[in-house]
């Protein structure tokens, strides 16, 4: 939908400038983590556990290190610094010593001359574990009376909302529960890192794959006992992450072996050990009671979200918080008592994904507008423009949205988007659900629309101190720009160059390498990059373009404050000089780094009140489904959106992150879940995680709500977390809508519907 | 490694490669990689069900991580590097730039050759079957929607430059 | 630990009778998951992509002679698409056009996955598979062939090196649950095959059991109450018995995959479209 510029313009902001990296990738020349290698190298393996929850009773590596290839095996007794590691708490062995807390928690690891060796190696470490009873569910785990199975507690965290009228009630009462079960970011590039110690042992390079490269250089470094300048990163090409490279993974154990064995090490998980390997989304179950006037206008909310953390904290007390901030949904709601628990089970640890915590919570809040909608008689899009939020309305944290919310325009312009044509009579096998299975005819099939709408903070929260640095060099006409910042495949690198052509009113613009060189810019992950690190290399250039004009000013004895970018020249506001860019920084170089930071933000009260978040960005989706309702099987017809972006920046690659979110909160919906059974993860592969195919990718309609955000450093809101989250609601709502089915839990399965 | 027995010859992009000395468990996809040094496959998977290690061999596509590199003698091995060569990337890359279809990039060399390879045998292929003939080619990034968008610049541009 | 690539069928044999231990490999598409996930551990291999006489195709008077080797892509719309409808559908429903570009028939008798998805159709028209060792050929019938879950009756020395069919004058149909719209392991199968000249119909279930199930009572039990002579529609009443006695013949399990409820309640959804599909 949106519209797309090939004319020869200038790719500076609004345009849809092409990706540096693009044809690299379409080449098989860029280079990913994986795609690394050094003489010399050897590779490196890790051990992982077979069980949910084991003392480890003893280890024997002597087997392992007598095989021919095989350089060392090593243990938690062989990390020379600290001994755990974690996001916000240091929980997580960096090796398992006493016990194992999760099926995949790594015990050893190997370095040796091929990947083979190295497994023949694993299979050789002897292991003796006293199996214990794993802690496998969210209501056992907040039981007082359930042992712990860590030091640290079962309860990672609990948080209290009161907000208003505790006692205020409504007209009708709407009650609903809801479910969802544990998604897998499931990016295609593996994580895979090597390490370059150095000659005498004092420090180490690593190329990495990571959403955050100062984090985990902070991690490392902590358990290598080594100073972090001694720790060096560089970004090696990151193939997407999702939220799953914000943690820590085989970071520590790269550098370990590589440290102990004098040679660049290569680590390289497989699609099974990346299971293990990474956080997950948290599934967790969410009670919800509307009380509504009976116009459907919402009184109250009261409710429980209860989150299963898996075995170590990584994020989940910062998803807990997200999930029960947005619980209300972006409707006005003068009333709330709520309580989220995140807890430690012994399931995969779980943590960032795309959405973080507000998926959840907006399949609970959706689900629930449309059994309001049905109680008082209305459309789902009445009652949601009836309750929709506006600018100056407050969160149930007392917080108000300062910021753009245009929530009844996104219903709105979506709702005025064309649905598809009716199912044709000549509709062949591939079009209908159950695809290439042939199962279904056209009278087996029934349509069904569904919406949903949500609210999605943007950046860090509680009190973060969060900032994103960078540098911007000038001289003869280009520009170079220097930042931490992790190109994951969302396009920072063609937005960073689109701004300095902006500002600078150069074409050339110089990427340097993405490394530990510089400070952090935080995390790619909040759907903060735009925000801090555009807003770092606006604040870089903005510099350099002061000192440029100063420079130019001075030649022609002009005052700098007349002058201005136009184009690719330097104009005189007030005369006639006009130079261009290239001719005044001929022979000069200016170089600036500035430091971005958003605004502060407040912890919460015991009664969950404050100022916690930065901003807001709004999206709505409808969906029409077909749904073969004999077999409950779903085919996902049609997605229309419109999502609140305050500005686009580069539409081609905005309508990138919108497509692409959608799949990912279809997969959610229909067919994406890593099944447990008492810990074990029953499906660790590609076969049996399901990922949507170019054959389950609906026809997206798509309309760009532009109200510059003031507070944005480029009036642009992130856009990357939006299209994942309501998408998942609006489809099973379409599917309840064909079947009639009162769906509690996503991903629908075909015998939720059918049986 | 120790085990090491095999050594025989593929030929990769028209021209024979030796590899020696090699497990013979050892994937095409892993020779490609880590023995010939073509990192252009990727793998993903390992068990066909990415298709980012997608060469052809013989003309077909096929998924490189499923074919034992010793039993590949004596075939035509084209990988994405084999396509066209790197000062003057063909049509189907420059589409793919051009209408959005990268981003992380991971999937992208295996869908290069699978859209290559469908374009050789359908000039003209339909909507519908595009979809088929890359459902193969999982994308996690970009929803597949700026994917076919590329594919159906190529497919009209060179139905333009035919009339 | 060698790799053998014979260059014909003779030799191949040869090979195989002086190492009855090593493994064959056709399009390796079961074979290299194994390896990559190491749930095998490769010695000998022979490799059968040089052997030509395993993809020669025949047309005989009663039916098609099909070559072990030959890869999926060829029934599903290539040249011998017309060999068997369902054959063609089934190869359709194989993982992806790069599994079908490899992945044979052989190798999924070979591997007699109760989900793998030739199998149904195979049963169904009661295929003879052809066996050859330097000793000679044995042909068996499918429904001997196929033991159990992955256990078939080929001996060490033998290569499965042709799978005969015969020409159906009637519908034939496969049908197959997963959810997703395509590359997808079957939850739950189904192939029918109608031979009006022998006024029959027949049902094969795939995944619903530890191997394919034949439905012999649901068959039984049409042919009393139905004529099967032409391909005149039942009544719904017909229509829905039969897909009740061919659920009731499934033996399903419960796995990650899904519930043994469920499937058999598609295994006779499955049936009675099928049935629809061929009488009307
Ligand atoms: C991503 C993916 C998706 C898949 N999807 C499906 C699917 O949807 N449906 C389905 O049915 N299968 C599926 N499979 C499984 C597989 O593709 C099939 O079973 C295929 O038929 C195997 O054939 P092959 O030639 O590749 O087998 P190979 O791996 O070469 O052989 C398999 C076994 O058969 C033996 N064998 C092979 N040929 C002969 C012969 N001529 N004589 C004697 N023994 C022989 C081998 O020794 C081995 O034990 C999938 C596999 C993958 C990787
Ligand atoms: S790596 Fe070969 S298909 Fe995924
Ligand atoms: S662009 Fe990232 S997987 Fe396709």
């Amino acid at each position: 939908m949106s519209t797309r510029t090939t004319s020869k313009q200038r790719e500076v902001l609004g345009v849809s400038a092409l990706r540096p990296d693009g044809l690299a990738k379409t080449q098989g020349t860029f280079s990913f983590s994986s795609d690394y290698t050094a003489d010399n190298m050897l590779w490196g393996a890790t051990l992982r556990s077979p069980h949910p929850y084991a003392r480890i009773i003893s280890i024997d590596i002597s087997e392992a290190i007598k095989i021919d290839g095989v350089e060392t095996v090593l243990l938690a007794s062989d990390v020379p610094g600290k001994l755990t590691y974690g996001l916000i708490a240091s929980d997580q062995p960096v090796f398992a010593s006493e016990f194992v807390r999760y099926m995949g928690e790594p015990i050893a690891a190997v370095a040796a001359d091929h990947p083979e060796t190295c497994r023949r190696a694993l299979d050789a470490i002897v292991v003796h574990y006293e199996v214990l009873k794993p802690l496998t569910s969210i209501e056992d785990a907040l039981n007082p009376n359930t042992p712990s199975i860590h030091p640290d507690g079962n309860v990672f965290r609990h948080q209290h909302i009161l907000h208003g009228d505790a006692n205020a009630t409504g007209d009708i009462v709407v009650e609903g529960e809801y479910e969802i079960g544990m998604q897998d970011q499931a990016f295609l590039g593996l994580e895979a890192a090597l390490a370059y110690p150095d000659s005498d042992g004092s420090g180490i390079e690593l190329v990495v794959a990571t959403q955050w490269l100062h984090e985990d250089q902070k991690q490392i470094a902590d358990c290598l006992a080594m100073p972090k300048e001694k720790v060096r990163l560089q970004l090696g090409g990151v193939g997407g992450a999702f939220g799953a490279r914000e943690d820590i993974s085989l970071q520590v154990h790269t550098c370990l072996l590589a440290l102990r064995t004098g040679r660049p090490v290569k680590m390289q998980y497989t699609r099974e050990e990346s299971f293990f390997g990474h956080v997950h989304r948290h599934p967790g179950v969410i009670s919800l009671k509307h009380h509504v006037t009976n116009e459907g206008r919402i009184v109250k909310i009261e409710g429980t979200m209860k989150l299963d953390g898996g075995a170590y904290a990584s994020t989940s007390s910062a998803v807990l918080i997200n999930g029960v901030t947005h619980i209300q949904g972006p409707y006005k709601c003068p009333n709330a008592v709520f309580d989220g628990y995140a807890v430690r089970t012994n399931n995969p640890p779980c943590g960032a994904m795309r959405g973080f915590g507000v998926v959840q919570a907006c399949f609970a809040h959706e689900g629930q507008m449309d059994k309001i909608a049905k109680a008082v008689g209305k459309s789902p899009v009445e009652v949601r423009l009836l309750n929709a939020m506006e600018k100056g309305d407050t969160l149930i944290t007392g917080q108000p949205v300062e910021s753009v919310a245009p929530v009844a325009r996104c219903i709105r312009e979506t709702d005025a988007l064309p649905l598809p044509e009716p199912l044709s009579l000549s509709a062949g096998t591939m079009e209908l659900p159950g695809g290439s299975g042939r199962t279904s005819e056209l009278h087996n099939i029934k349509r069904g629309i569904g919406w949903g709408v949500s609210i999605k903070n943007l950046m860090y929260s509680e009190g973060f101190d969060d900032s994103a640095e960078a540098r911007c060099t000038l001289g003869d006409g280009v520009a170079t720009l220097k930042f931490a910042t992790a190109e994951v495949g969302q396009g920072f690198v063609v937005l960073a160059q689109q701004i300095a052509r902006t500002v600078l009113g150069v074409d050339v613009v110089v990427l340097d390498r993405i490394d530990t060189n510089i400070g952090s810019a935080g995390s790619t992950s909040a759907s903060r990059q735009t925000w801090m690190s555009g807003g770092a290399v606006d604040g870089a250039c903005r510099l350099v373009r002061e000192r440029l004009f100063e420079h130019v000013a001075h030649m022609h004895g002009l005052d700098p404050l007349q002058l201005i970018i136009e184009d690719t020249d330097i104009v005189d506001t007030m005369g006639p000089l006009r130079i261009s860019v290239s001719e005044a920084s001929k022979g000069v170089k200016i170089t600036q780094t500035f430091l971005h930071q958003h605004r502060k933000t407040e912890e919460l009260d015991e009664n969950g009140q404050g100022n916690c978040h930065v901003a807001f960005a709004f999206v709505a989706h409808r969906a029409v489904v077909d749904v073969d309702v004999e077999l409950g099987l779903v085919k996902v017809v049609q997605i229309a959106t419109a999502q609140d972006v305050g500005r686009s920046l580069n539409p081609l690659a905005l309508l990138g992150q919108i497509e692409g979110g959608i799949a990912q909160g279809l997969g959610l919906a229909v067919m994406e879940e890593i099944i447990m059974q008492n810990g074990i993860v029953k499906n660790p592969s590609f076969t049996d995680y399901l990922l949507p195919t170019a054959l389950d990718a609906p026809d997206v309609l798509f309309i760009p709500i532009e109200e510059p955000d003031p507070q944005a450093p480029l009036g642009a809101k992130g856009v990357g977390e939006p299209p994942c989250i309501s998408v998942t609601p609006a489809i099973v709502a379409a599917i309840r809508d064909a079947t009639g089915i009162d769906l509690k839990r996503t991903p629908v399965r075909p015998q939720d519907i059918c049986l | 490694m120790s085990t090491s027995s095999e050594i025989y010859s593929l030929r990769v992009n028209g021209t024979d490669q030796h590899v020696k000395d090699a497990w013979i468990g050892e994937s095409l996809l892993y020779v490609l990689r880590e023995r010939l040094g073509f990192m252009g496959s990727k793998g993903a998977c390992e068990q066909g069900e990415c298709g980012s290690c997608t060469v052809l061999i013989n003309n077909d596509a096929v998924c490189s991580c499923l074919v034992m590199a010793a039993s590949a003698i004596d075939t035509d091995i084209i990988t994405v590097e084999g396509l066209a060569p790197s000062e003057s990337p063909n049509d189907i890359q420059q589409a793919f730039v051009a209408e959005g279809a990268v981003q992380c990039g991971f999937c992208t060399p295996g869908l290069i050759v699978a859209v290559h390879h469908l374009l050789e045998t359908n000039s003209s292929p339909s909507e519908i079957e595009v979809k088929e003939a890359l459902s193969g080619n999982i994308c996690r990034c970009t929803g597949y929607g700026r994917i076919f968008s590329a594919v159906q610049l190529v497919i009209s541009q060179r139905e333009k430059s035919i009339s | 630990m060698t790799i053998f690539s014979p260059r014909s069928l003779t030799e191949a044999l040869q090979v195989l009778n002086e190492h009855p231990a090593a493994r064959l490999l056709a399009g390796g598409t079961d074979t290299m998951v194994e390896i990559n996930f190491r749930h095998f551990e490769p010695s000998d291999i022979i490799s059968l992509r040089h052997v030509q006489e395993l993809q020669v195709f025949e047309t005989l008077s009663t039916g098609y002679r099909l070559g072990a080797a030959i890869p999926y892509k060829q029934f599903e719309n290539g040249s011998f698409s017309h060999v068997s409808g369902a054959l063609s559908e089934a190869s359709r429903t194989v993982g992806s056009p790069q599994i079908r570009a490899t992945g044979t028939i052989g190798g999924n008798l070979g591997t007699c996955s109760p989900a793998g998805d030739t199998l149904p159709v195979l049963s169904a028209l009661d295929a003879q598979i052809e066996l050859s060792s330097i000793n000679g050929i044995r042909m068996l019938s499918i429904h001997d062939f196929m033991l159990g879950v992955k256990r078939n009756a080929r001996v060490s020395n033998e290569i499965i090196t042709a799978i005969h069919i015969p020409k159906i004058n009637g519908f034939q149909g496969y049908a197959k649950v997963g959810v997703r719209n395509a590359m997808v392991i079957s939850i739950a199968s189904a192939c029918l095959i109608h031979n009006m000249d022998k006024s029959h119909i027949a049902l094969a279930l795939g995944a619903v059991g530890p191997t394919i199930i034949r439905c012999r009572t649901a068959e039984k039990w049409l042919t009393q109450n139905a004529d099967l002579s032409t391909s005149t529609a039942l009544t719904t009443e017909v229509i829905e018995e039969f897909g009740r006695l061919a659920a009731s013949e499934a033996l399903p399990i419960t796995d990650h995959r899904s519930t043994a409820e469920y499937r058999k309640h598609a295994v006779g959804v499955l049936a009675q479209r099928l049935l629809k599909r061929a009488m009307k």
